[in-house]
């Protein structure tokens, strides 16, 4: 073997090289017509440097070197290939024209990949204390932040398809947070005394536990369907339910589908967190004299903290995703983009839909993951 | 046991749904309004159950052997370099939602089956991956040295000792992968994949709860049907490598 090569190394540049091989970003007339696609030296005026500049980034890499020095080279990378795609944008896109379209393409997607790998790498290899952690989260939320404010990217189609439709970007990004979080809190409510319930009382476990889990096996596609007809008749039958807000369209039946979804892990959770709490501070608790309701909410449920905020993450997470599918029966979020996008053939529309939930999943999983590792810390 | 019952007597059904749709119409009829089919014709359900089928299938088998490969280089020591980063990969890549991969799949592989398999595969891969990992990496050190003492060379080692007491996390692994990809393979059908999607997505479009309730029980009742077999071989598993 040879001395001093970092073998993931090797992954990155193979990764990057394919990369700086395929076209940076596809050039369409319109939208909607198949494109040319354009490397970088053929893209943007200073093409052929910053191909220079990410090779020497990738073959740098390939030898071994502190990881604050490779992070600091991921980002780095990271930065220019951004670049070059806004300024690929703005050269190919003659003045004045509003219909051709520069499309970020597989070459673009591969250098973010080889870079973000190489970022990531490092940050494993560096474990960094958790308020530092929180520190580069927040950084990198406030990068993004401040790239996409700047305007450098306005340029590039999915940029162009949310100046086209503002207004209805916020609106829909804003029903998706009230999906995801409104069907959490829903969650919450309901699990938390389902999982206390059926910890004080074991033989309700294995029925309430395999009912949710059955629920859980329902096609997310065909849940959010069932529960149009449902609320639909129960808003015509009783008129009370309708004024209430229950509908059977709108954003009602997917926020329903959603916390149903939520359930299992937030009970099964609740359940493994008590569970799991020591039965001697159980009893040091009882012994200080505590009534039951002091001892849940002063010593199980402390102790169950780490559990449950694990709950509320997989529920977090995953209620994001699926929310996207409440864009197909009218209930609005991101999924609206996605699925609008997908009939019209419209891919910078469901660009436009795809990466800020993607983006939305990330920042929410990393986050509840910081959180947990806190609570364990707190609890030990 | 009445479980098992349950179980057998809706395997029953499903099967009997499945050969003869237009027996069942009579369920179904009250969810129809304005004297619309109570059951989906444009294409058999069999057919169609079959071809979701075989493209879940397809996609676990693909990411189960992939993902097992992965995971076995990384914990070999040329491999162990790639195990950090392996860890930090799979956590991230779960995040993703499956519906934006499909959805991301579609501009490179055009609509079908294709990206639908692509999506599933990719995403099938972090469960199996995660669990194999865990299986192969946590094993007790007792037991890897007296393999070792033994004589064992390390391909025997894998084959007779690591890959068997991992086979139940590994099983695991697969389950998730495919219950989740199941439910997300009838997403499939918004990018025209031929899946029990279509049925769904037919009753959504026409308002016809019926279609809705047969597309989804028959993957629900699927769904179910996976979970609790690979439940019991995940046991038998458990039993075998002793851990039980």
């Amino acid at each position: 073997m040879i001395p001093h090569v970092d073998r993931p190394g090797i992954l990155f540049a193979l990764v990057g090289g394919a990369g700086l091989a395929l076209p940076l970003v596809q050039f369409k007339a319109n939208r909607i017509v198949a494109g040319e696609g354009l490397g970088m030296p053929a893209a943007l005026p200073w093409g052929w440097f910053a191909v220079a500049a990410i090779a020497a980034l990738l073959l740098a890499g390939l030898f071994r070197m502190g990881a604050a020095l490779r992070l600091a080279m991921a980002v780095a990378g990271l930065a220019l290939v951004v670049a070059a795609l806004g300024a690929a944008a703005q050269a190919l896109t003659p003045p004045d024209d509003t219909l051709a379209r520069v499309a970020p393409s597989a070459g673009f997607w591969l250098l973010g990949l080889a870079m973000a790998l190489m970022g990531a790498d490092a940050l494993t290899r560096l474990r960094p204390s958790l308020p530092l952690r929180w520190l580069l989260l927040g950084a990198a939320v406030m990068a993004v932040a401040g790239v996409l404010g700047s305007g450098m990217l306005d340029g590039i189609s999915v940029m162009r398809e949310y100046a086209a439709r503002q207004d209805m970007f916020l609106r829909e990004a804003s029903t998706h947070l009230l999906l995801a979080f409104g069907s959490l809190t829903a969650a919450l409510l309901a699990g938390l005394p389902i999982g206390i319930a059926i910890h004080q009382r074991p033989g309700l476990r294995r029925p309430v536990l395999s009912g949710l889990n059955v629920l859980q096996t329902i096609p997310s596609l065909a849940l959010f369907g069932i529960m149009i007809p449902i609320f639909g008749w129960i808003a015509a039958t009783w008129p009370a339910a309708a004024n209430a807000g229950v509908s059977g369209i709108g954003i009602f039946p997917a926020l329903v589908a959603l916390f149903l979804y939520s359930l299992l892990p937030v009970v099964a959770n609740t359940l493994t967190g008590l569970s799991g709490v020591d039965p001697a501070a159980v009893e040091a608790a009882r012994g200080l004299g505590m009534t039951r309701p002091q001892l849940m909410t002063r010593v199980l449920v402390p102790l169950a903290l780490p559990v449950l905020l694990a709950a509320i993450r997989i529920v977090l997470v995953q209620n994001i995703g699926l929310a996207v599918i409440a864009g197909l029966i009218g209930g609005g979020g991101f999924g609206t983009f996605v699925f609008q996008g997908l009939n019209q053939t419209a891919m910078d529309l469901v660009l436009l839909g795809a990466l800020p939930t993607i983006a939305l999943a990330l920042v929410a999983g990393i986050a509840m993951d910081l959180a947990v590792e806190a609570s364990r810390k707190g609890a030990a | 046991m009445i479980g098992r019952a349950i179980l057998a007597l809706t395997g029953a059904l499903l099967l009997a749904f499945l050969i003869s749709p237009a027996g069942f119409a009579p369920i179904f009829a009250p969810f129809t309004r304005n004297g619309a089919p109570a059951i989906y014709v444009q294409t058999p359900i069999l057919s169609l159950t079959l071809s979701h089928l075989a493209l879940v299938g397809a996609a676990v088998l693909l990411s189960t052997v992939i993902a097992l490969a992965l995971a076995i280089a990384v914990t070999r020591p040329a491999g162990q370099e790639f195990l950090p980063l392996a860890r930090t990969v799979t956590a991230v890549g779960q995040t993703f939602p499956p519906v934006a991969v499909l959805a991301l799949a579609v501009p490179v592989m055009g609509f079908g089956a294709g990206p639908t398999l692509v999506a599933l595969f990719l995403y099938g891969l972090l469960p199996v991956f995660e669990n194999a990992l865990a299986g192969l990496a946590d094993q007790d050190p007792r037991v890897t040295e007296a393999a070792r003492g033994m004589g064992l060379t390390p391909r025997q080692r894998l084959w007779q000792v690591e890959l068997p007491l991992a086979l139940p996390v590994i099983l695991t692994g697969m389950r998730l992968t495919a219950v989740i990809s199941l439910g997300t393979a009838t997403i499939g059908s918004t990018v025209a994949a031929r899946t029990l999607g279509e049925v769904i997505i037919a009753g959504l479009l026409s308002s016809n709860t019926a279609f809705v309730l047969q597309g989804g029980a028959v993957v629900g009742i699927i769904a179910v049907m996976i979970h609790e077999g690979f439940q019991a071989i995940e046991a038998m598993a458990a039993r075998r490598a002793g851990r039980a």
